[in-house]
């Protein structure tokens, strides 16, 4: 599968203040996105991740290197007729109504008429917004212009979705919702990008991952081979058995209402445990094995850079 | 197609905004207050109505080119609604003269309805429609058109207030730079006149669109005004335009 964008050694620097200080946001930037993939970009605050975008859709330009956005310039205005793209907080022109919005956006593309009006009704119904269809957006709430911002970043039915923080600001059943319309971007066969510091919404939906830290990707590739399947340890809570009993299997961690949590390092320390349970006749609440997960290599590279 | 998607856009912000408004009231008070002051006036009534009239037409148009157009452009950066305008496949001149010519379409309606008011008002006077005070209003437009301009250049770098005093200098300067015109006949010829008359080249010259006078008093209007103007406003107006053009090209939006 070709690429759908390709960064290549990317940088870029800001002169900021009264007195300019430069700061380097971007140090060398190099990843590409596959055809069809979810590709997720994660980093924390003020890693980069949406300087890295702006330079993507051509708001700023890099100092150097190389970016490739269908084969083409971002700055070629035929780079971005199949892109879709939804920003970091929802700012948009509040006097529109979602229709008119939606309606503008769309003749940006050349739109027909006919096309316009069926594209958008059925975007709407996407996006779970058909209600609010007439109202001005200045009467929307942060969830409802993330769901509008999604509607609008699908208006030119685009092969490539870019989305920055698209789960920022929604409660938990819209995370899910917008969650599930990713996730059928791709099985219809588009590409994704989406940056976020929120861990589990990568973990959910990506299948490659890029993980910035300080203006540098620090580690890319396939969620699965970024993250180990090694058990690290095994989370047993217990009952009926005391703190003593416990403490040559493991660290117990807490005791609470009878019950114990304790963490046990190796297998045969998990069986043994398990055979003092059934001696003492103790009651077993919960057996969780805990693998190497993308929480632990995102604070492991944060703490190393 | 794209820019006239933008200038639709952009006049529908306009329409929408209440100091347009507001503008469009205190204009339409001060023409029809215009008729108070002719009954106070010794002589030539319908000449005050006129004279007062078209002055209004003109101070509230700049006031509406400066205030609106000075924001046009800084509130799309700052509110960031040019993220997702700028990620659609446009050209950045295609969104500065979208927005430009947005703007013009929102000065043409209120300078329609405000001459409206002005000539239903001189009708009362007169019972009849004057060619030569719509002639002085088209002159106006013409000078605001170009006054949309630099607001329009001010605002691609520079906040609205800043922006606003720039443009409004700039209305200034060009009404009162005919003085150097004086100025450059009383100089000897040498340096100091050459330096006077880059300087007079340099600056904006509004007073090529003002022909209230001559109209308002019946007089001839100078050979040829029309093709001055109208070049001048245009050779002018695309100038400016083209130094926003630069300036926004290679603009980061951080």
């Amino acid at each position: 599968m070709g690429s759908v964008l390709e960064l290549q050694n990317v940088h870029k620097s800001f002169k900021l203040g009264f007195i300019p200080k430069t700061k380097e946001v971007l140090k060398g930037i190099s990843f590409s996105v596959a055809e069809g993939e979810i590709f997720g970009y994660l980093g924390p605050n003020g890693a980069g991740k949406t300087s890295t975008i702006k330079c993507v859709l051509g708001l700023i330009f890099p100092d150097a290197g190389t970016i490739s956005l269908f084969g083409r310039s971002p700055l070629d205005p035929k780079s971005k007729e199949k892109l879709g793209f939804l920003p970091e907080n929802p700012y948009f022109y509040d006097y529109l109504t979602a229709l008119e919005f939606l309606d503008f956006y769309a003749q940006l593309f050349g739109v027909s008429k006919d096309e316009r009006t069926e594209r958008i009704v059925r975007l709407l119904k996407l996006v779970d917004m058909e209600r609010a269809a007439d109202l001005p957006l200045r009467k929307f709430s942060r969830g409802m212009l993330q769901r509008i911002g999604l509607a609008q970043a699908l208006i030119n039915e685009p092969s490539f979705v870019i989305l920055d923080e698209p789960l920022g600001g929604l409660d938990p059943l819209g995370r899910k919702e917008i969650r599930d319309i990713i996730l059928s971007l791709r099985d219809s066969g588009r590409t994704v990008l989406f940056t976020s510091h929120i861990l589990q919404d990568i973990e959910m939906i990506c299948d490659r991952v890029a993980i910035v830290v300080g203006g540098r990707v620090l580690s890319q590739g396939r969620l699965a081979d970024l993250v180990s399947e090694k058990i690290l340890f095994t989370e047993i809570t217990v009952s009926g058995l005391s703190a003593a009993e416990l403490a040559g299997y493991g660290e117990c961690v807490s005791i609470r209402d009878g019950r114990a949590l304790l963490k046990v390092f190796s297998e045969e320390k998990v069986q043994a445990v398990l055979d003092l349970v059934r001696e003492r006749r103790g009651g077993i609440h919960a057996l969780i094995p805990r693998t190497h997960t993308l929480e632990d290599l995102f604070v492991d590279m944060v703490t190393r850079s | 197609m794209i820019i006239s998607v933008i200038a639709r856009n952009t006049f529908k912000e306009a329409v929408r905004d209440r100091v347009l408004y507001l503008l469009l009231f205190f204009s339409a008070l001060s023409i029809v207050l215009a008729r108070v002051l002719a009954i106070l006036t010794v002589g030539d009534r319908v000449k005050v109505v006129k004279d007062v009239g078209l002055a209004s037409i003109s101070f509230f148009g700049a006031l509406m080119a400066i205030l609106i157009g000075t924001g046009l452009v800084y509130k799309e950066i700052e509110k960031r609604t040019i993220f997702t305008l700028i990620s659609k496949p446009i050209r950045r001149v295609e969104f500065l003269l979208g927005k430009f010519f947005g703007l013009v379409l929102t000065l043409a309606v209120m300078l329609g309805a405000m001459s409206l008011i002005f000539l239903a008002v001189v009708f009362l006077h007169t019972f009849q429609v004057e060619f030569g005070l719509i002639l002085a209003v088209v002159f106006i437009f013409l000078e605001l058109v170009l006054l949309t301009a630099v607001a329009v250049l001010f605002s691609c770098f520079s906040t609205p207030i800043l922006s606003s005093l720039f443009a409004l200098s700039f209305y200034l300067i060009g009404h009162f730079s005919w003085s150097l015109e004086t100025l450059i006949k009383r100089t000897p010829a040498g340096a100091t006149r050459t330096i006077i008359q880059i300087i007079y080249m340099l600056l904006p010259d509004l007073e090529n669109f003002n022909i209230k006078t001559e109209v308002v008093q019946n007089l001839p209007l100078p050979s040829g005004i029309w093709l001055g103007a109208f070049g001048y406003g245009v050779v002018y107006t695309a100038f400016i335009l083209l130094l926003a053009v630069l300036v926004f090209r290679r603009r980061d939006f951080i």
